[in-house]
């Protein structure tokens, strides 16, 4: 069989074409394949660009804070050493000229010098935790939350030594020993000696779609918690309607948390649903 | 040659010592390890639908590699469903999916690993199943 120039070039443009496009053919088929991955999301989570909280300061008595502390290390199976040089916290108080250095002045209301704040990780925007973790054990989640993955924790405790909040903890010792048993929860797991915890906004609760446990144990608009980026959201609207502070603004690491600091009337109180 | 008796003797004595474990383990299959699925949320299913999450064969080759996607897709990529190759889905939880349906830990999980001479960590942080000491 003979075939000339032109019929020769006119069968390897064809077949060229048909190549290409079984190539991109091809392609789009396993895109799909991609896109029935066997991992979703479910659909009731809570979903946010970035989360943040509001603390209502003056809704809290002394011990609505116990109870708050109680019901998150309860949920997260946070031991008891009885020992404050060991102490794992996740969630806690302070006062004002610990929470707030710098800011404290001789003539401020004695209520507010006396009474306690609650403190917890700031899952700050620019987390200094983040940059210094070696292994990427703890990361920002795309939704704002710092999150510390315990799988890859080495315990090398850099993340403690960054972090200006003194929001991270460390297992000197086998927390099992000091979660009673009946006081376990059994639907979240608990840690083991030699790595760092701290609180992460409770997303093993927003995955199915319910609050942070400390703020459904909280007295009514004391913590507010919502999506910062979103103008509608209950936190955005009490941060327009109050004054509020971070703590140690000037560190540049962003938090997220803040605080409305005097008992004023015209805090917002959002309906509890 | 020399002292022929005694080399002999001495070289059956070492072939008798050397092969003593094979003999005296003659007859002696040692088991087989046969996980436990009779536990009361696997009886709770109905009969054709004591499965696993994914087939058997694979969950028998594979469920290290599947654990360890589950817990990055939950911790890293903030996953929460795991949907089957059958079309079910499943929450990707060690505690609250494995352990649910193979709450005989001793019997399962530890059967097989005890045979096999893994001992996976898991357990240091996860808390396991409470089960009777047995
Ligand atoms: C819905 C209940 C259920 C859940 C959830 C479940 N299993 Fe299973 N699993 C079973 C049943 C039933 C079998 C026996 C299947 C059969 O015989 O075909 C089985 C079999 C297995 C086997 C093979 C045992 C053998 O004899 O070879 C392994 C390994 C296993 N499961 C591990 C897991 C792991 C790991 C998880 C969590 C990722 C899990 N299972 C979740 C019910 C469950
Ligand atoms: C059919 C036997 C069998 C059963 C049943 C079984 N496993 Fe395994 N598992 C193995 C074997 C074999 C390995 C080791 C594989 C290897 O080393 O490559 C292993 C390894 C693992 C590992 C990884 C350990 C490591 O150090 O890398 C995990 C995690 C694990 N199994 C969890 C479970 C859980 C949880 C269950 C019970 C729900 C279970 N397995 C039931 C046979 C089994
Ligand atoms: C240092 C403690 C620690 C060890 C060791 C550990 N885990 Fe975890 N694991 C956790 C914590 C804490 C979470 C919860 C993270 C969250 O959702 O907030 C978790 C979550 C998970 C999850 C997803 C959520 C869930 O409910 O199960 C899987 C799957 C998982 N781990 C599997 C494993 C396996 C498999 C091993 C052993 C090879 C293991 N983990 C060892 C602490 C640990």
């Amino acid at each position: 069989m003979s075939m000339n120039r032109r019929e020769f070039l006119k069968i390897a443009g064809i077949s060229t074409i048909a190549g290409l496009g079984s190539v991109s053919l091809f392609s789009r088929l396993q895109d799909k394949t991609l896109e029935a991955a066997p991992y979703l999301q479910n659909p009731e989570a809570m979903k946010a660009r970035r989360w943040g909280m509001v603390i209502d300061v003056s809704k809290f008595r002394d011990e609505d804070y116990k109870k708050v502390i109680e019901v998150c290390h309860r949920t997260h199976n946070v031991p008891d050493f009885k020992n404050p040089k060991d102490e794992i916290k996740w969630i806690w108080t302070d006062t004002f000229k610990h929470t707030f250095p710098g800011q404290e002045h001789e003539f401020m209301p004695q209520e507010i010098k006396e009474r306690n704040f609650l403190l917890l990780c700031n899952h700050c925007a620019n987390p200094a935790c983040v940059r210094v973790c070696p292994t990427k054990a703890t990361f920002k989640r795309q939704d704002g939350i710092v999150m510390q993955d315990m799988h890859r924790c080495i315990g090398c405790r850099f993340c403690m030594a960054a972090c200006p909040f003194g929001a991270r903890s460390f297992n000197y010792r086998n927390p099992r020993e000091f979660i009673k048993e009946e006081n376990e929860n059994k639907e979240y797991p608990a840690r083991m000696i030699g790595v760092v915890e701290k609180c992460t906004f409770c997303t093993e609760r927003l995955a199915i779609g319910k609050m942070p446990a400390c703020v459904e144990a909280a007295p009514k608009g004391g913590l507010i918690f919502g999506d910062m980026d979103d103008t509608n959201s209950e936190v955005r609207k009490a941060l327009k309607e109050n004054y509020t502070i971070r703590r140690k603004p000037e560190l540049g690491t962003e938090p997220s948390v803040f605080y409305v600091i005097g008992g004023n009337g015209y805090a917002v109180v959002p309906e509890k649903s | 040659m020399y002292n022929a008796g005694k080399i002999i003797f001495g070289l059956l004595i070492f072939l008798a010592l050397v092969t003593f474990p094979f003999y005296n383990n003659i007859g002696k299959v040692s088991a087989k390890p046969e996980p436990k699925i009779d536990t009361p949320e696997i009886q709770k299913l109905p009969e054709n639908e004591r499965k696993c999450v994914e087939p058997k064969d694979f969950m028998r080759g594979e469920h290290m590699q599947m654990l360890n996607d589950w817990r990055d897709s939950v911790v890293r990529e903030d996953n929460g469903i795991y949907m089957s190759s059958q079309g079910k889905q499943f929450n990707m939880s060690l505690q609250n999916t494995c352990m649910k349906c193979h709450s005989n830990k001793k019997e399962f999980c530890d059967k097989c690993h005890n045979y096999m001479a893994v001992a996976p960590y898991c357990w240091t942080c996860h808390i396991q199943p409470k089960e009777n000491k047995s």
